[in-house]
């Protein structure tokens, strides 16, 4: 008999056990990360075909700067879809986090009127991070402590935060902003927008964190199982409410981002993009029941997503069919990953 | 009757201290007086069985034992110990574990992340080793002879391996104290050999076991003590020996219970074959042929893997056979349509009546009516009042414990949500019943109920089909067909020897080794 670890010792003969399942099955459930890397070269062929400029490298960084910001936003709602939640507001989180900041900073003599000048600029910065984590944790209070309806919560917060960015700005777009929030939109580092740093770094992060700490394994149980979870010892609400800080945090990030890149807000930032986050989360594997997805296969699914898009465009679609052709995107990248990853996206 | 377990009985054990004892425990819920002044002691290396109607307070007492739930008055102690605060999750589970009948594995992760959920080997710099873990895992299942690959998901372990697993998870915190919650509810006869087989060898080492099952026969089987609750009190704890079952049955009950013992008269040879099945074969390969006359209740008898269970939801149309054709009443039934088979009067109590057999939010009224939406309309539109009626009806008939059919089924105790299927199934008046399975999970009284209704269904002149691997489902029928490895091996007319048909089940012929 092998070496015992306590003081009993094994039972000397095991009753027999029904036989394990295929190892087919466990290879493919390994390989489920991997699942989109097929229909990524497939569509890169494709690209390339159409027009060899898809390959080039100035192309590439367009196309991945051009998802940098909802990339972003897509890690976060899959921080929460792990978890078994779903934060529809973080659209309106992006757009609101930096407009506030701006309503703060922005001096109204050089704006007509908009803005109150009330802070230093310095201060635009801490002041979105600030907003995306109180967004996060308002949705705290109300989904983990008054045990309200995720999704309908966030659909409120999602049209009350909107509501919010239209009335500070009158309708209006927040220009002429501090130079600290136009900063990392909008410069490069070693020749590749910050932009493409910060959301490749966040990326790997997500990564470190969701697949090799126990807070981040606390999310995948929490969303395959809560009442498991509590009785493993995890701290169920709290880590969820982190998740939804965490969550606003990083749409509140992405959009100092894109407003850095487009040097303005714009009331109507973030507007309908819940829809394509969810999309390229789901085209990734996560599943919207909780539990199941990791952060990589939710990066590739967007980047497969903003890859077709650029076809696309190369391939000269007229801007008029680009609504529908994002959404026949969705709908083909979902069955794209359907036949390459073998099962069905819930 | 002694209410309070002051002075324990003499176990096997002797004089050593208690693993668990808890004195003077009161529990209420809003109104509801869960637990009464109750208690229980449990000594170590035995294996005690905790026994009750639903209801009783079992399940409220095994939260306390477990610290899940905090008495509102009483004391619990392990090794006379106090046990340790509610907050302290790892004090308790060192001390004490359950395996419930709800899974508490995660589905979406591996086997070897469950096992070490929340405690994953962690290198120096704090991020999860996944390769120690796995080799931890390997190493803890091979420590308790559990054979089971730890890198595929939980999803895919059977309800077997299921527990296997959570036993072992209990026992790598260091319990030696292990409350099972009806383990055998979901596991087929060969399943409940192994799992006692287990349970003999954890007690070898030192293993106590708090076994808590509506099977009488287990108990007997695999304990040494029983502690009966009723009503929120403790009723009694003797030692197993020397408790017969009619002491049990009525220390559970408060009164004598005795089950159908069919009052047996012979089908007329006359009678007319009602449901006919030929060549049949199922996915699985299962083949099945039989002919049942009116009045006649037939069983299937098999353990898992004979492929009853299979058969019988192929005849219901659940899942749609290989081949072969089923008649009712000289109509033949399109394969694998279960709107066909209940317009042709099959009525079904499937197997599995959370998943397939209600939809626990809806009253009892929608459920129970579900099948027969045509008989509840008044011009093509549902009339709530028929509706009622015919709940009403099948809440009397049956002894549904309710408040009227307004409630809904999820909130109603195991044996009743059982009697809301088996309305559903006769409110459509079937000419051919098909049950499966029909007293899994079920306690003493709400059994004698169903089993009692489906003596009235056949005195009707319906033809029945009880699939089961429960003698005391199959002692109703006239016959029983047994199946094993997807293949009918014999036929025992009404008045067979348990050991017969128990061997034949399992493969063996007593009468020709």
């Amino acid at each position: 008999m092998s070496e015992t670890l306590s003081a009993a010792s094994p039972p000397s003969a095991a009753p027999p056990a029904p036989p394990p399942p295929s190892p087919r099955s466990l290879a493919l459930a390994r390989l489920r990360d991997l699942a989109l890397v097929p229909a990524i070269v497939a569509v890169a062929i494709v690209g390339w075909i159409v027009s060899p400029v898809f390959l080039s490298s100035d192309n590439i960084i367009n196309v991945l700067q051009s998802m940098s910001e909802i990339a972003i936003v897509v890690l976060a709602e899959t921080i929460v879809l792990i978890a078994g939640k779903m934060d529809l507001s973080l659209e309106s989180t992006f757009g609101l986090a930096p407009g506030v900041a701006a309503w703060l900073t922005v001096d109204p003599a050089l704006t007509r009127g908009l803005g109150l000048d009330l802070l230093p600029g310095a201060w635009a910065v801490p002041v979105v991070l600030l907003v995306g984590a109180l967004v996060g944790a308002f949705n705290g209070l109300l989904i983990v402590r008054f045990g309200l309806n995720g999704f309908i919560v966030t659909l409120g917060m999602l049209i009350v935060l909107r509501g919010l960015l239209t009335g500070i700005s009158g309708g209006q777009t927040f220009f002429a902003l501090p130079e600290s929030m136009t900063y990392l939109g909008s410069t490069s580092w070693l020749g590749v927008p910050a932009s493409i740093w910060v959301s490749l770094l966040l990326f790997a992060a997500g990564i470190v964190v969701l697949g090799f700490t126990r807070a981040g394994r606390a999310l995948y149980a929490i969303g395959g199982n809560t009442d498991a979870a509590r009785a493993a010892g995890i701290r169920t609400d709290r880590v969820l409410w982190i998740a939804l800080v965490v969550a606003g945090v990083l749409a509140a990030l992405a959009g100092l981002l894109i407003s850095g890149r487009l040097a303005a807000v714009p009331s109507a930032q973030g507007d309908g993009a819940i829809f394509q986050v969810f999309a390229a989360a789901v085209i990734g594997g996560v599943s919207l029941n909780g539990g199941k997805g990791s952060v990589f296969g939710a990066f590739t699914g967007v980047l497969l997503l903003f890859m077709i898009i650029n076809v696309l465009t190369l391939a000269g679609v007229p801007a008029q069919w680009t609504n529908f052709l994002n959404g026949a995107v969705i709908l083909v990248a979902l069955v794209v990953s359907r036949i390459t990853g073998g099962r069905a996206q819930t | 009757m002694n209410v309070a377990p002051q002075v324990p009985p003499d176990g096997p054990a002797g004089e050593r201290r208690p693993v668990v004892e808890a004195v003077h425990v009161t529990k209420r819920f809003g109104s509801t007086l869960a637990l009464s002044d109750a208690g229980i002691v449990v000594r170590p290396g035995e294996t005690h069985a905790l026994v009750g109607r639903n209801g009783a307070g079992k399940s409220t007492l095994v939260g306390v034992l477990t610290g899940l739930l905090a008495p509102d008055d009483g004391a619990v102690a392990f090794d006379g110990r106090p046990a340790p605060p509610l907050g302290d999750r790892d004090a308790w589970r060192r001390r004490v574990a359950c395996v419930y009948q709800k899974s508490t594995i995660i589905p979406t992760l591996t086997v070897a992340e469950n096992l070490f959920l929340h405690r994953h080997a962690r290198g120096r710099d704090g991020l999860i080793r996944w390769s120690r873990l796995r080799r931890e895992a390997e190493r803890t299942l091979a420590e308790w002879s559990v054979e089971v690959d730890v890198r595929q998901p939980a999803s895919t372990l059977s309800v077997e391996q299921r527990q296997f697993v959570e036993i072992a998870r209990a026992l790598s915190f260091g319990a030696r104290f292990i409350i099972l919650d009806e383990p055998t509810a979901q596991l087929d006869g060969a399943g409940i050999n192994r799992l006692f087989t287990r349970i003999r060898d954890l007690r070898a080492q030192g293993v106590t076991f708090l076994f808590i099952s509506h099977h009488l026969q287990e108990i007997y089987d695999i304990c040494d003590q029983v502690t009966v609750f009723r009503d929120a009190r403790h009723i009694l704890t003797s030692p197993v020996a020397e408790l017969s079952r009619p002491a049990l049955v009525a220390a559970m009950t408060g009164e004598d219970v005795t089950l159908p013992r069919a009052d047996h008269r012979p089908v007329p040879a006359d009678a007319p074959v009602l449901l006919s099945v030929r060549d049949l074969v199922t996915a699985s390969g299962a083949e099945l042929t039989l002919a049942a006359r009116s009045g006649e209740v037939v069983g299937i008898a098999g353990g898992g893997g004979s492929g009853k269970v299979e058969a019988a939801e192929a005849i219901v149309g659940l899942t749609r056979p290989v081949g072969g054709t089923v008649t009712v009443r000289g109509r033949t039934l399109r394969p694998g349509s279960v709107p066909d088979a209940l317009d042709a009067g099959v009525g079904l109590v499937p197997q599995d009546r959370h998943r397939e057999g209600l939809v626990p939010a809806l009253s009892i009224a929608e459920n129970v009516t579900m099948t027969v939406p045509g008989r509840v309309t008044r011009h093509g539109l549902i009339s709530p009042a028929r509706r009622d009626t015919l709940a009403r009806r099948t809440i009397a008939d049956l002894a549904v414990k309710a408040a009227g059919p307004h409630v809904p089924v999820a909130e109603l105790s195991g044996g009743n949500q059982q009697k809301v299927v088996l309305g559903r199934a006769l409110a459509s008046d079937p000419t051919v019943l098909v049950l499966i399975t029909p007293t899994a999970g079920v306690d003493v009284r709400s059994k004698q109920t169903l089993l009692g209704a489906v003596a009235e269904v056949r005195r009707r002149g319906a033809t029945v089909l009880v699939v089961s691997d429960e003698l005391d489902d199959l002692r109703i029928c006239d016959r029983v067909l047994v199946m094993f490895q997807g293949r009918v091996v014999g036929e025992l007319a009404h008045g067979w020897s348990d050991n017969d048909l128990v061997a034949a089940m399992e493969g063996v012929d007593l009468h020709h080794v």
